[in-house]
């Protein structure tokens, strides 16, 4: 009885304060903070609660779980958040295989998921959902950057990518602006620390230039025995390959490698700016794309819990939809799927003052670029 | 097909196993004397890895780095022995599984704790940076060559220490016969420490060397401890004979599965479907291979034998 007396008082209290009074809101954040992968689930974690520090919003509840890059665990942890912790939001997975697990289950049960990383085709295409905002990039597009840019300077690229959903994308998304010879083309696997057998295939291919996506310590542990190989074709990739994660364990031998991104820690605009010194003061680390693009998710959820309830679907999904936060990408804004519409640079990989290693924009690949699947999405 | 490549692939095909007999030495070395399955044996190699790349980053000598492994694994192993595994010899496998797996949480949070959560750096030492050329006129990273010498003067090394010393002989005895070498008056308790440290020790050294050339990061133990265990199961639990020949089995099958598989393939699909059927097909190939032996030798190929 005093349970429904306290419901009754809170439902009028809400009536006649409206949104005077903020709401309490749960995100689920479901990342990678153990293994191979990590470095990348840090940074999402780090910079998303970074943000709702900064914004001051006490009524924000971020619920972290690790998904140890495990797609059945990821799918558990996704039913207990859903049925026991009753978020409102969910956030937060880096890997395609876990994304496609996860997503298309949750957003049918009308949660609405913004994904910090992970963007595979199909949740861009034909199973695209009003539930379903994707904050970094369809998989493919940081690829076509690179696959543009090997295309002007390159005949016979090399390429790899482990065999998952989203290295398929990469190279799709590669060969769709690449339009050279292929010296060949080679799926690792997923989470392979070993690449000699791979490394002696490419000496033998005859290729003038390399492009491989591989992310966390894939990426380390290929570009390290590169080096040691012997090999000198030159290694493109797309930033994953390249990050602030992955490049102090690289060393220098990443040093002068291209590669694409929607962002970089010299971004000029001044939310960039301020996004980078406050995590470096925070964390005392360079933020990673990944870090970025959370940082963004962070602050669209913001932007839009400012003018709608989330417990009004429209109205939230309404307010996400128009993207009006200031983005550290500098301009962002959603495609009729739901998946951004923004620049993508080439970087290089610079030694900073302080002798630490980073990224830095050399030329700007694609304007204002979305995704080629968008028209397959009847939304 | 150039000759220089299949050299080389089969050259990797070497390195790998012999990088997998280091790890599966120690395994089948405590399973055999203790009955033990140790799940945390890759949390050891952790500890090499880790050892190393710290020692390294302080003192800037990979040397030093690779001593502090050898010496940071064998004590990990000692003291895990002595406070954990210890009471564990008299129980069933499930309890050891149980337990072991506990510590590979306990070993991968301490890590964590200590070294955060981004993989740390190590490079291999310059003395052996660089390719050699090869006959056949392909080149090959001496590192990598310096991996396949290390691991067979390990096999020779563990060769003479069973056959030939004393410590090899009560190993050996403590193999077949437990209860009785007890009642003989050895001293089974330090045997069974010196024979887990020793199994520890060889992990540390397969971490810190390959820490070298893939990442040190938390978790790098757990892929490597499920390919050791296909090389024991191959090879037959607790014989180091079949540990040797099973990683090397499983190195080169899964080198040359990775490289072949795709081509065979690229004969009559188009080559990026040939690339997925392929990589797909060659991920499974060791499991294969492994399933195979058991139907024909289920205790695998050299059970019994040390």
């Amino acid at each position: 009885m005093n349970k429904l007396i306290a419901a009754a008082v809170f439902g009028l209290s809400m009536g006649v304060c409206g949104l005077a009074f903020a709401e309490p809101v749960k995100i689920g954040m479901i990342t990678t903070t153990s293994g191979g992968g990590a470095g990348l689930g840090v940074d999402v974690r780090d910079a998303f609660q970074l943000a709702v520090k900064q914004s001051g919003n006490k009524d924000i509840e971020v619920i972290v779980e690790d998904d140890a890059q495990k797609p059945e665990l990821a799918v558990q942890l996704a039913d207990k958040m859903v049925q026991s912790d009753h978020v409102d939001l969910m956030t937060g997975i880096i890997w395609s295989n876990l994304a496609m697990a996860v997503v298309p289950a949750v957003t049918a049960q009308d949660i609405i998921y913004l994904s910090p990383n992970a963007g595979p085709s199909p949740l861009a295409g034909a199973q695209c959902n009003k539930n379903y905002f994707n904050v970094a990039y369809q998989n493919d597009n940081f690829h076509e950057a690179m696959g543009q840019y090997d295309n002007d300077n390159y005949k016979k690229t090399f390429i790899l990518a482990p065999n998952y959903p989203a290295g398929k994308d990469a190279l799709t998304g590669f060969k769709r602006y690449y339009k050279g010879e292929l010296a060949g083309e080679v799926y690792t696997q997923l989470g392979q620390t070993d690449y000699a057998a791979e490394i002696a295939q490419i000496r033998a291919s005859g290729a003038d230039s390399v492009f491989f996506f591989l992310p966390g310590g894939m990426g380390i542990a290929f570009t390290k025995q590169y080096v040691q190989s012997g090999v000198n074709t030159p290694l493109t990739g797309p930033a994953f390959s390249f990050s602030q994660d992955v490049l102090p364990a690289i060393g220098d031998a990443a040093l002068g490698v291209k590669n694409s991104a929607s962002w970089s820690p010299d971004l000029d605009n001044a939310e960039n700016k301020a996004f980078v010194e406050a995590f470096k003061a925070e964390f005392k680390r360079i933020p990673s794309v990944y870090a970025a693009q959370s940082y963004d998710t962070a602050n669209l959820i913001l932007s839009a819990l400012a003018k709608a309830s989330v417990k009004d679907k429209d109205a939230f999904r309404a307010a996400l939809k128009a993207a009006d936060f200031k983005s550290v990408r500098g301009k962002f804004k959603f495609n009729t799927n739901q998946h951004p519409i923004q620049d993508i640079y080439i970087r290089e990989v610079v030694k900073a003052e302080d002798g630490a290693l980073t990224n830095k924009i050399v030329s700007t690949a694609f304007t204002d670029h979305g995704d080629a699947y968008a028209e397959q999405c009847k939304m | 097909m150039q000759l220089a490549l299949v050299i080389e692939q089969l050259l990797n095909g070497l390195q790998l196993g012999v990088m997998l007999f280091l790890m599966a030495a120690g395994l089948t070395l405590i399973f055999g004397v203790m009955g033990l399955i140790n799940l945390a044996h890759g949390s050891l190699y952790m500890v090499g890895a880790f050892a190393c790349a710290a020692v390294a980053a302080w003192t800037g000598s990979f040397w030093l780095g690779l001593v502090a492994s050898l010496a940071a694994a064998a004590a990990a192993g000692a003291v895990v022995e002595l406070l954990v595994v210890r009471r564990l010899y008299g129980r069933d496998h499930l309890d050891q599984v149980l337990a072991t797996f506990a510590l590979i949480l306990v070993f991968s949070e301490g890590t964590r704790w200590l070294f955060g959560s981004f993989p740390l750096y190590l490079d291999i030492p310059p003395l052996l940076s660089g390719a050699v050329s090869l006959p056949g006129g392909s080149q090959y990273p001496l590192y990598r060559l310096a991996i396949i010498g290390v691991g067979i003067l390990v096999a020779v090394g563990l060769y003479l220490l069973i056959s030939r010393t004393r410590l090899g002989m009560r190993i050996r005895a403590g193999e077949s016969d437990r209860e009785m070498i007890a009642a003989l008056g050895v001293d089974v308790a330090t045997l069974y420490t010196l024979v887990f440290a020793l199994g520890a020790a060889l992990a540390g050294l397969a971490g810190a060397m390959v820490g070298a050339i893939q990442s040190v990061q938390v978790g790098m133990g757990e892929p490597v401890l499920i390919l050791a265990f296909v090389v024991i199961v191959i090879g037959g639990i607790g014989s180091i004979r079949g540990a040797l020949v099973g990683a090397l089995l499983v190195g080169v099958v899964d080198t040359l599965g990775r490289f072949l598989l795709p081509q065979l393939f690229g004969l009559f699909m188009a080559p990026s479907q040939a690339g997925l059927v392929g990589g797909a097909l060659a991920s499974m190939l060791i499991y294969v291979v492994m399933a195979l032996i058991l139907a024909f030798r289920p205790r695998g190929l050299f059970a019994g034998e040390v």
